[in-house]
């Protein structure tokens, strides 16, 4: 017969966050607790909450294309070309060849950044704390070229509705050139630090698995859809800005768990420098900016247009009604989606590994609660 | 450029289907769209992932037109796997109106259902946990619609939970 101590008592339930560190912002997950198992959790997300949405309605279009640089903003990039690429399809205008390219070779370095802070934030919360200052290292190889380009690191800013602001400055196609030199090198060397090690792999086989099935239901995207072997990458589905010109390849997992997206996202970081390799050699002659309106007023209508962010994928729904402001932006964030699945993956599953699969999921709260 | 009619094979097996409840079926910018009766979303959603392979729900959203009778668009977008394809339902529903929620077809619909609600106050019939996601549980009123300024706010709660006369 159980004694009626407090000790006896099943459930408990814990509150992590809004302020803690493994969090990566500001997130509350509410957990339901029997002694280390969890039964279930409630994330409770708007903290971040600045109406993007509703800005995009009392802005001009091409005010608020600095606007959705605050969502995800450690792939800033991501979300410019995403918003430019919706807005020159209502236009029905296309971005030319040079813009295109150095588009591609832009997104792509932001790619590589995104999954650099990634890697050091997942490591450092699992206990490791010495890749997060590998990967700053070599995240500021890319910053250095974003400052370069656009005077901005973080929130870029980086493209126009049709095309680029800024011609590319001396030695641009060298210094991209020497970090894709430098940084395969670096890879191995975190994948040495990672890959076999022991910890790293008993946090993660098997830990927060999603199988394609349940990614599909949860309209999972990104590498956390890949890692569970679908092959699927908007880049090759439904190319945009002259990807289907580069060869590369989507690399895909078999469990759907920790270590798979774990090392779908490193080789993923190797691709993206086939990418720019291929992109920075052909480079095109000829203007950055297509023939656009002064003033922006796409004709009444709507569009889907979605790209193939670091997160996953990242859409915009823009409704104009004719004039110079959107009537209706949404944004369909990769992260706020892929959030809704960390339920299903620590159920059942010990309390530690919430940490581990929150890391994994790679969210960034500014672009969950926009 | 105006929406061209879309009459794909897709476009007419929905309309065999559905008849009357499909209203029209386009396409603009290269990008397929139905028009469609609310009370047939739900069960469209299903059909669409079970017969067309559609089993991708990307993203449910709303768009508030105040001057019209039925006030609010609401708009899923569909993607499928294996077909490559995406596709636009629109349905047209007056404030008030509770569409029936798709969460037991698509387990995604679970947070974009609220976040619709949130943000425009449609409520979804059946919906398992229909609660505010963004703003807080206890905020009046639904910053989406147009006839919210963007300077509004919950004076009441700003002063209660914030200990401000303003958040802006």
């Amino acid at each position: 017969m159980p004694d009626a101590t407090f000790l006896d008592s099943t459930e408990l339930v814990l509150n992590m966050g809004p302020q803690h560190p493994s969090t990566h912002g500001v997130l509350r997950v509410i957990l339901k607790l029997d002694g280390e198992k969890v039964l279930g959790t409630d994330c409770v997300i708007g903290y971040l909450h600045r109406g993007v949405e509703k800005i995009a309605e009392n802005r001009t279009y091409v005010q608020f294309n600095p606007y959705v640089d605050r969502m995800d903003y450690v792939a800033a990039v991501s979300n410019g070309l995403g918003y430019c690429l919706a807005i020159e399809k209502l236009l029905n205008v296309e971005a030319p060849p040079r813009a295109q390219v150095v588009r591609v070779i832009l997104t792509e370095l932001n790619r590589i950044a995104s999954h650099l802070v990634w890697l050091g934030t997942h490591a450092l919360d699992i206990g490791a704390l010495t890749p997060v200052f590998y990967c700053f290292r070599e995240r500021e190889a890319v910053l250095n070229i974003f400052e370069k380009y656009c005077g901005a690191r973080l929130t870029t800013h980086a493209f126009r509705i049709g095309g680029l602001q800024y011609e590319l400055y001396d030695g641009f196609e060298q210094e991209v050139k020497a970090f894709c030199d430098m940084f395969p090198a670096k890879v191995d060397e975190y994948e040495e630090l990672l890959t076999r090690n022991r910890i790293w792999v008993g946090r993660l086989v098997n830990v927060g698995v999603l199988n394609a099935e349940d990614c599909k239901r949860y309209g999972v995207t990104g590498p956390v859809l890949r890692a569970a072997g679908v092959e699927w990458d908007l880049r090759k589905a439904q190319p945009y800005s002259g990807y289907e010109k580069y060869d590369f390849r989507i690399p895909t997992g078999r469990n759907g768990d920790t270590y798979d997206r774990y090392t779908v996202r490193m080789e993923e970081m190797r691709q993206s420098v086939r990418i720019i390799r291929q992109a920075v050699e052909a480079i095109p002659e000829g203007p950055v900016m297509a023939k656009v309106p002064k003033v922006i007023k796409p004709p009444v209508g709507e569009a889907y247009v979605s790209i193939e962010a670091p997160k996953g994928e990242l859409g915009y729904y823009v409704v104009s009604d004719g004039s110079t402001q959107p009537y209706r932006v949404r944004v369909r964030p990769p992260s706020f989606v892929n959030l809704q699945a960390l339920d299903r993956m620590v159920r059942g599953g010990l309390v530690a590994d919430v940490v581990a699969v929150i890391g994994t999921l790679d969210i960034v709260l500014g672009e969950v609660d926009r | 450029m105006a929406a061209v009619p879309w009459e794909g094979e897709l476009a007419q097996e929905l309309k065999a289907r559905f008849g009357e409840s499909v209203i029209q079926t386009a396409s603009y910018l290269g990008q397929n769209f139905a028009l469609v009766k609310p009370e047939v979303v739900a069960p469209m959603v299903e059909y669409l992932r079970d017969a067309a392979d559609f089993d991708y729900l990307v993203d449910i959203t709303a768009v508030d037109w105040p001057k019209r009778a039925e006030r609010f668009d609401l708009v899923y977008i569909l993607y499928s796997f294996s077909r490559n394809e995406r596709l636009r339902l629109k349905t047209a529903i007056a404030d008030g109106y509770r569409p029936q929620s798709v969460v037991g077809t698509h387990a995604t619909a679970n947070w974009l259902e609220r976040e619709v609600f949130d943000m425009f106050g449609i409520e979804f019939a059946g919906h398992p946990d229909l609660r505010r996601i963004l703003m807080p549980d206890d905020w009046q009123g639904h910053p989406l619609r147009k006839d919210y300024s963007i300077l509004e706010q919950d004076q009441h709660w700003v002063e209660a939970n914030l200990g401000i006369e303003s958040g802006q």
